[in-house]
């Protein structure tokens, strides 16, 4: 099944290298992605610090007392877990692919009966001892092995009703199973994946109708119905105008056109009548957080007064006022991004976003140079989580994005998340690192 | 199959977009738009305001008026009182159980999250009590701060009182440095000084958590200022004689106004009935204020210098021989009969010169004295001539501060009337009145109006031969204690020094052999000039007056009495105003011990009329 660029990849694959050729494991890994792993771990465990520091007791960064100091010790066995990760035979991830999915589907279904609600939701698993442990994380790799394994045998392209379904049974399954545990936001990652099919070949046009659903939903919000309406004619009316074949279509765009009506309509009901309570709060924040400043609106206002009040250069270092104080809530986990914005300005703000760039544009480069399309695959998979988790976490601090309870990678506060997107990417970086031993390219 | 590959891009360009709309995102929030930093200070940095310590007030002797002490204000915050057990907060602070409801929702109206008086002004006592119960009534805490404090139950009219500014006043512009909350002068002295007394308030920066506990000053105090204390002032009041004039007072209604004559320094500011200053500093100000208000008696209602309805009586006759003998229609030897039929008049020898007239207030004397002073024959018409004649009298009277606002500086002073041709014009018609008109001005009746504020300055003037310093109450402001010089400019009047000695003559004669024999210090050698007057009151009895100076050669004190319904002023008014001089001069009672006595008695109140 020859998919990708061969040409291209082919000579720098033949081209000597001596690092490409090195024997070991360590020498072929991609140094580049580690070093802005370890960069953003240490700058979020700099900024976990920076939140709970106050003047007037300064703990010491590396105290237990303090999430600092804990966040230090995830890190100190993410590492080992990395390690671990590499140095494991890379053939297992591809063999045990559907073994270890399955065994995440048994443990979100084992955590959904047994797990004792902790604020509405029924995700975490007590371990003992104080530890607790959130297998919708976990079930983040596991999903993307799966999709990886599954669509090395199958090909997207072949449009084969069957296989479609069973692909979107794999990604689906654990979604739903995490809905049920009161984890919406953690759910809404596995429609990442879609990144990741359309690189394999799943036609533009879901990518194209899911923008463009996902649009009109927010904009019908945000906009009269009557105006969003005749904006939609309009668009239609000028891509037909400029593309004689969609004319020949005429009735497929009037029956286009009254789908989106029918949308706009049901996106009303939707989101007063289906949707829970504290999911239309969040919606309804993204709108207007000025609207109840101190209801729903709260996090997204105060977390924009501490991101705007940060100015061009920051107030610097531990200086933060905004975030020291718990101006907003879930400071050091779901909106980390507010003390970037607050201590270190623009600067520092759009220096994170350049990181989580480069790193994300690696991981292609990275997907891109597999000879698998396992491994391709996997890729695409890390990076398409990574970015959601990058545009929700991002986007709902500067009120872009509506507020969904998902970390920002390697950076906020929390083992579970730190290890589970440790796991997402070193799981890539070791197969990477072996991918000269793959002798056949599929 | 390249195109796939090249769906990378796609990818990519997707990661991009995303990055450099964020980054512009974030530079409008962070650069463009500053209304997130303001935010930002409004949410983490919290102005305390430091108020200042108001300024003290002391009596010419050293004797503080008015102190500043510690009251508490018992403050909510409804978000934090949760589970509160309202019947027992209602009964620690002595409320109904509705009113305590009717704060909640108040506090509640007002914020949510923000602080609010629920009880305002505990003494230290109410404190002690409730301080010890707080811990069960959380959201509840106590805010100290100073309230005005009084170490005597005096000068209630004079020193006015503060309290919290009104919606209006925060409107107008001239208090544009005031916040809601903030305490003002409202009356008196308080208010008259306000700008002195206030001092300046000083600002803290604290930084505050989402709860707003403390968390430190805001760059380790830099932009704090410090409040500065307002400035302290000296009185002209002799404290002294002030509670004694209060204490033969009480009872009655009326005012005594004490004067030094040099100088203006008003040394006793009586208005009876009066009321105790403190009870507008506890926590039932407001009640005390409206019963205060309410009483029948007119307790608030500043008499010295607001009682401007009632005619001067009979002192006025001193002023009338002062501008005749000015205008040359009399002399000092100028001799009439007491003619009844004329005016009516009481049994005396006659025919009197100007001292014996004064001395037994002849009313038949001064009708023709009086007449002789209006028609002067300017004019044949004897309507012309009575008009030009008023005209030309109204501008003398005028300088001894009659008629008009003297300036004491205190707010609410009424001026008073002097009858003049406009007001005759109106009320008869032009050339439709003449001397048999208007003659019972001659004996200080008819349209007349005085403060006696006013009689007490007249009788400053008589003391100083013909001029007056404007009375106040406050000598000086500040540490240095230099006298204002506002306060110390001398008025002239249009008479000439040595037209005053013969009345003075009389005034001394009066207290000596006449009406005003109550007064009389000769037993320890104090010579009073004084002079007796009676307010023709329609509504009842007649009002009493007295007015006076001692010593005659080196007068140090002038002063009126007025007491409603005391009917004559030789028998009520004459013996206070007597007690008083004897207070002041040899700060002792002993020459009129007995008629301390009677005035306390208050049977002058009791006298039938004739």
């Amino acid at each position: 099944m020859p998919t990708g660029g061969q040409g291209l990849l082919k000579e720098r694959v033949v081209q000597p290298s001596s690092r490409r050729q090195s024997t070991t494991v360590f020498g072929n890994l991609d140094w580049f992605t580690v070093l802005i792993y370890f960069v953003l771990v240490c700058l979020g465990w700099m900024n976990i610090y920076a939140v709970v520091y106050s003047p007037d007791n300064v703990v010491n960064i590396f105290s237990f007392d303090i999430n600092s100091g804990k966040q230090l010790v995830w890190i100190g066995t993410g590492v080992i877990l990395m390690i671990v990760l590499i140095v494991v035979d890379y053939k297992v991830y591809e063999h045990l692919a559907y073994p270890i999915y399955g065994g995440i589907i048994l443990l979100l279904l084992f955590t959904l009966a047994v797990a004792n609600p902790v604020a509405g939701s029924r995700s975490w698993l007590d371990l003992g001892g104080g530890v607790r442990l959130q297998p919708a994380e976990l079930a983040k790799f596991a999903t993307a092995l799966a999709i990886s394994k599954f669509l090395s045998q199958v090909s997207l392209r072949q449009q084969k009703m069957k296989d479609q379904m069973i692909l979107a049974a794999i990604t689906f399954l654990p979604a739903v199973i995490i809905i049920l545990q009161n984890e919406t936001g953690s759910a809404l990652v596995f429609g990442a994946f879609i990144l990741a099919f359309f690189r394999e070949g799943m036609s533009p046009l879901i990518l194209i109708i899911g923008g463009s659903a996902a649009a009109i939903f927010i904009l019908t919000l945000l906009v009269p119905k009557l105006y969003l309406l005749i904006g939609v004619a309009a668009l239609m009316g000028l891509a037909m105008f400029l593309d004689y074949r969609l004319m020949r279509r005429f009735k497929t765009m009037i029956a286009l056109f009254v789908l989106v009506v029918g949308m706009v309509f049901s996106v009303d009901y939707f989101v007063n009548d289906i949707l829970q309570p504290h999911q239309q709060n969040r919606i309804k924040a993204l709108i207007n957080p000025e609207a109840d400043p101190l209801g729903y609106g709260w996090n997204v206002t105060q977390s924009k007064i501490a991101i705007g009040s940060g100015g061009f250069w920051g107030k610097g270092f531990l200086e933060g006022t905004q975030t020291k104080f718990d101006f907003v809530p879930e400071q050091s986990t779901d909106f980390i991004f507010c003390t970037i914005g607050e201590e270190h300005g623009w600067v520092g703000s759009t220096i994170l976003i350049g990181l989580f760039m480069l790193l994300m544009m690696r991981i292609v480069y990275i997907a891109e140079r597999q000879k698998s399309v396992f491994g391709r695959t996997y890729g695409y998979c890390v990076v398409s989580v990574i970015f959601f988790h990058f545009v929700i976490n991002v986007g709902m601090t500067i009120g872009l994005a509506p507020v969904v309870g998902i970390p920002l990678p390697f950076f906020s506060y929390g083992g579970s998340s730190l290890w589970s997107f440790t796991i997402l990417l070193f799981i890539l970086l070791a197969i990477d690192a072996n991918r000269n031993r793959e002798l056949v390219r599929q | 199959m390249n195109y796939l590959e090249n769906r990378k891009y796609v990818i990519q360009a997707i990661f991009l977009v995303v990055g450099i709309v964020y980054a512009l995102r974030l530079f409008y929030i962070q650069v463009i738009d500053s209304s997130y930093k303001q935010a930002a200070e409004t949410n983490a940095i919290k102005t305390i305001i430091q108020y200042p310590f108001r300024g003290l007030i002391y009596d010419r002797n050293g004797e503080l008026l008015v102190q500043n002490t510690p009251v508490y204000d018992l403050m909510i915050v409804p978000k934090e009182a949760r589970n509160i057990d309202t019947l027992r907060l209602a009964n620690m602070l002595d409320i109904t159980l509705e009113d305590a409801r009717e704060r909640f929702k108040k506090a509640r109206t007002y914020s949510w999250v923000k602080p609010s008086i629920f009880q305002q002004m505990l003494s230290t006592a109410d404190f002690a009590h409730i301080q010890d119960n707080l811990i069960d009534f959380p959201g509840f805490y106590i805010n100290a701060r100073t309230a005005r404090g009084y170490p005597h139950q005096s000068l209630g009219h004079a020193l006015g009182y503060i309290a919290e500014i009104s919606p209006k006043q925060l409107e107008d512009s001239t208090y544009k440095g005031y916040r809601p909350g903030d305490y003002i002068g409202k009356a008196g002295i308080e208010m008259a000084y306000e700008k002195y007394l206030m001092g300046q308030r000083g600002v803290k920066y604290k930084m505050v958590n989402v709860r707003g506990i403390d968390k430190g000053s805001f760059k380790d105090g830099a932009y704090d200022t410090l409040s500065i204390a307002g400035q302290n002032m000296v009185s002209t009041i002799d404290l002294d004689l002030q509670a004694y004039g209060e204490y033969l007072m009480n009872g009655a209604k009326g005012s005594i106004v004490a004067i030094e004559p040099k100088t203006g320094e008003i040394l006793a500011y009586v208005s009876a009935p009066f009321y105790d200053p403190n009870l507008f500093t506890g926590k039932d100000y407001g009640k005390n204020y409206m019963q205060l208000l309410q009483d029948p008696d007119k307790t608030m209602f500043n008499r010295p210098i607001m009682a401007d309805r009632n005619p001067p009586g009979s002192i006025f006759k001193l002023t009338q021989a002062l501008i005749a003998l000015e205008d040359g229609v009399i002399n000092p030897n100028t001799t009439y009969a007491c003619n009844k039929s004329l005016v009516n008049c009481h049994p005396h020898p006659s025919p009197l010169d100007l001292r014996g007239a004064v001395q037994h207030s002849c009313n038949p004397w001064f009708f023709q004295a009086y007449k002789a002073l209006i028609n002067q024959g300017k004019s044949k018409n004897t309507f012309t001539d009575t008009s030009l004649g008023l005209k030309d009298w109204r501008e003398h009277v005028l300088t001894f501060g009659f008629g008009k606002k003297l300036g004491i500086d205190i707010p609410g002073e009424k001026s008073g009337i002097i009858a003049s041709t406009d007001l005759y014009d109106r009320v008869y018609g032009k050339n439709r009145w003449k001397y048999s008109t208007i003659y019972s001005l001659s004996i200080g009746q008819g349209e007349l109006g005085v403060t006696p504020l006013q009689m007490a300055n007249f009788m400053a003037i008589v003391a100083n031969k013909g001029y007056y310093v404007t009375p106040h109450l406050i000598r000086s402001i500040g540490e240095d204690g230099k006298p204002l010089a506002e306060n110390y400019e001398r008025h002239y009047t249009s008479v000439k020094p040595h037209h005053f000695d013969p009345i003075i003559e009389g005034m001394a004669e009066v207290v000596r052999a006449g009406t005003g024999r109550k007064a009389s210090l000769d037993k320890i050698g104090i010579t009073v000039c004084g002079k007796t007057g009676t307010a023709q009151n329609p509504q009842g009895p007649d009002h009493a007056v007295f007015v006076a100076f001692a010593p005659k050669e080196d007068p140090k004190i002038a002063i009126a009495v007025y007491v409603e319904h005391g009917k004559w002023g030789g028998q009520s008014a004459a013996p206070i105003a007597g007690l008083m001089i004897e207070k002041y001069m040899t700060d002792s009672i002993s020459a009129l011990k007995v008629q301390e006595k009677w005035v306390l008695s208050r049977e002058y109140l009791n006298i039938k009329s004739k």
